[in-house]
């Protein structure tokens, strides 16, 4: 199998359409010093890699290109690392094809 | 927002939503449908294969104007390793019927149209409306709330058609939250390709389809399958395993999707495609163990918020359309004799699911996801290599008597796994899919 450490999500969600409810994010990370093991993982299993590690070694998300899946909230909401709501009527992803 | 009460609110608009909200318009009760997205089908995704049957029993002339892609005339099982795969096929000309049984579909066109039926029914459909919280008077479910300015909006019975991820339940404490062992996140992309280069690649024409579902290292040990449908100009193309194996390998479910498409036998099925869409959702897959309380004082739960899939047949949506329209029977028969819709009166709901299809396949299968959890390392990696290489050896003309290799294919399989190892994973298949 070849490499796959080269995956660009970004492209991936570039094909998709989204209406961003600008300044509302429906996922929020709790702050936090260190993050949990969930948080972590969620940086590697987002499938819309919303969830990155910043300068600080925190979790931040920024779920413009959320798909809604749930695998965070299903992963962490639980623990209280994030609050997950759905976004409000009408925004979010929106697909073409479902 | 509507000031008047309804006699049901129904939460979603995907195939359990919409065969809910259908029957029970039909049947004339007053049925308001919530929806949050900008149109139907705009959140959902799904391989997509429709039954049917389970249409048919909602609306039985819907080939006249549904959107169908391919009526399906061949199912490819495929057990993959990295460069093979072993398969069993089943192709027969008797399923180009007049009335065929199975159809690939795209969800957001077809939702589109159930919704429209639904509306044509007699059911007020309400957009772009995120439903926040259930609204309860002792104890009872007499409403909800939404995101739209209008307070509560009242009705006898809420029907929870709300997907997998099943908020409004966990919020109001009526159903723990799904756990990670029991949904499957997959994701999945729409490549597009002329339709005489599916028909050419597929060896078929007309509308006739093919179905791929392939098992194996694919996955990457990880409990899931993968899968490839041919649309009319498109193709489906997923793959998805439990998030508790997702989150015990930190492997990211794009890269196993990347290298789905890129092995041998997948590849040349999808060359030179456009992709139109990434998607992803969870797939409720802990089968009867994961079912959450269906009913309660004002409210049911039907389709996928109630983990109502099949995983091993790949059945989703048509148990959503049953159990949707199920439930708007019991609530139907309930409404008639002028009863309350409490707790005892709803139990109707889950009786007449014991009765049908839905609960009794999910009951046969009740072991399977703990056999698959417990044995995915061997399933999803060790098997599938053994199962290629025994092939490959008997198919492989070499000179070497074919009794030394019948030898060598079961010494392998001894090897990796003992006889005893062998003869537990079989007995424990066996007697989970009783």
């Amino acid at each position: 199998m070849a490499d796959t450490s080269t995956v660009r999500v970004e492209e991936k969600l570039y094909q998709n359409r989204y209406l961003v409810d600008a300044g509302r994010p429906h996922i929020v990370v709790a702050p936090h010093e260190k993050p949990s093991k969930e948080l972590l993982l969620l940086v590697k299993l987002c499938p819309a890699h919303c969830y990155e590690v910043n300068g600080k070694g925190q979790v931040e998300v920024s779920p413009d290109g959320c798909l809604e899946c749930g695998t965070c909230r299903v992963l962490a909401e639980g623990s209280g690392a994030l609050t997950w709501t759905y976004p409000r009527g009408g925004y979010g992803i929106l697909f073409k094809f479902g | 927002m509507p000031a008047e009460k309804f006699d049901v609110i129904v939460v979603g608009a995907g195939p359990a939503g919409n065969s809910c909200a259908y029957t029970l318009a039909k049947r004339g009760l007053k049925v308001l449908q919530i929806e949050r997205g900008e149109y139907p089908g705009s959140k959902n995704v799904q391989g997509a294969i429709m039954y049917a049957n389970m249409l048919e029993k909602i609306i039985p002339d819907f080939r006249d104007d549904a959107p169908l892609e391919r009526h399906l005339i061949e199912q490819r099982l495929w057990y993959m390793d990295d460069s093979s795969y072993t398969g069993v096929h089943y192709r027969s000309d008797d399923f180009n019927e007049e009335a065929p049984n199975r159809y690939t579909i795209i969800r957001a066109q077809f939702d589109k149209w159930f919704s429209k039926k639904v509306q044509e029914a007699g059911a007020l459909l309400i957009l772009e409306t995120t439903v926040t919280d259930l609204c309860f008077s002792g104890g009872k479910v007499i409403g909800v709330k939404t995101d739209r300015a209008g307070g509560t909006i009242l009705a006898d019975v809420v029907v929870m058609a709300e997907g997998v991820n099943g908020v409004l339940g966990t919020k109001a404490g009526l159903r723990p939250r799904p756990k990670p062992d029991t949904v499957a996140l997959a994701v999945k992309e729409m490549h597009f390709l002329p339709s005489d280069v599916i028909e050419s690649r597929f060896n078929i024409s007309g509308d006739e389809g093919v179905v791929i579902e392939a098992a194996g290292t694919i996955t990457r040990g990880m409990a899931g399958t993968g899968f490839l449908y041919t649309n009319k100009e498109s193709i489906s193309i997923g793959i998805g395993c439990l998030v508790s194996d997702f989150a015990l390998t930190g492997k990211a479910p794009y890269e196993l999707l990347e290298d789905f498409k890129k092995h041998p036998a997948v590849a040349p099925l999808i060359a030179g495609a456009e992709v139109k869409e990434y998607a992803a959702h969870l797939i409720p897959e802990g089968g009867y163990n994961a079912v959450p309380q269906l009913f309660g004082d004002g409210w049911v739960i039907v389709g996928d918020a109630g983990q109502f899939v099949n995983a091993v047949h790949r059945e989703g949506s048509n148990l959503a359309m049953t159990t949707g329209r199920i439930a708007a029977e019991a609530i139907f028969q309930i409404k008639s004799r002028k009863d309350k819709f409490s707790a005892e009166n709803l139990s109707l709901y889950q009786k007449m699911l014991e009765q049908s299809f839905v609960m009794k396949d999910l009951k046969k299968y009740k072991r399977l996801p703990d056999f698959m959890h417990g044995a995915r390392d061997r399933l999803f990696g060790s098997y599938p290599e053994l199962v290629s290489k025994a092939a490959q050896n008997w198919f492989r003309v070499d000179g070497k008597d074919k009794k030394s290799k019948e030898k060598e294919i079961v010494r392998s399989f001894v090897k990796a796994r003992g006889v005893r190892g062998l003869a537990s994973d079989a007995w424990k298949l066996a007697r989970s899919w009783r």
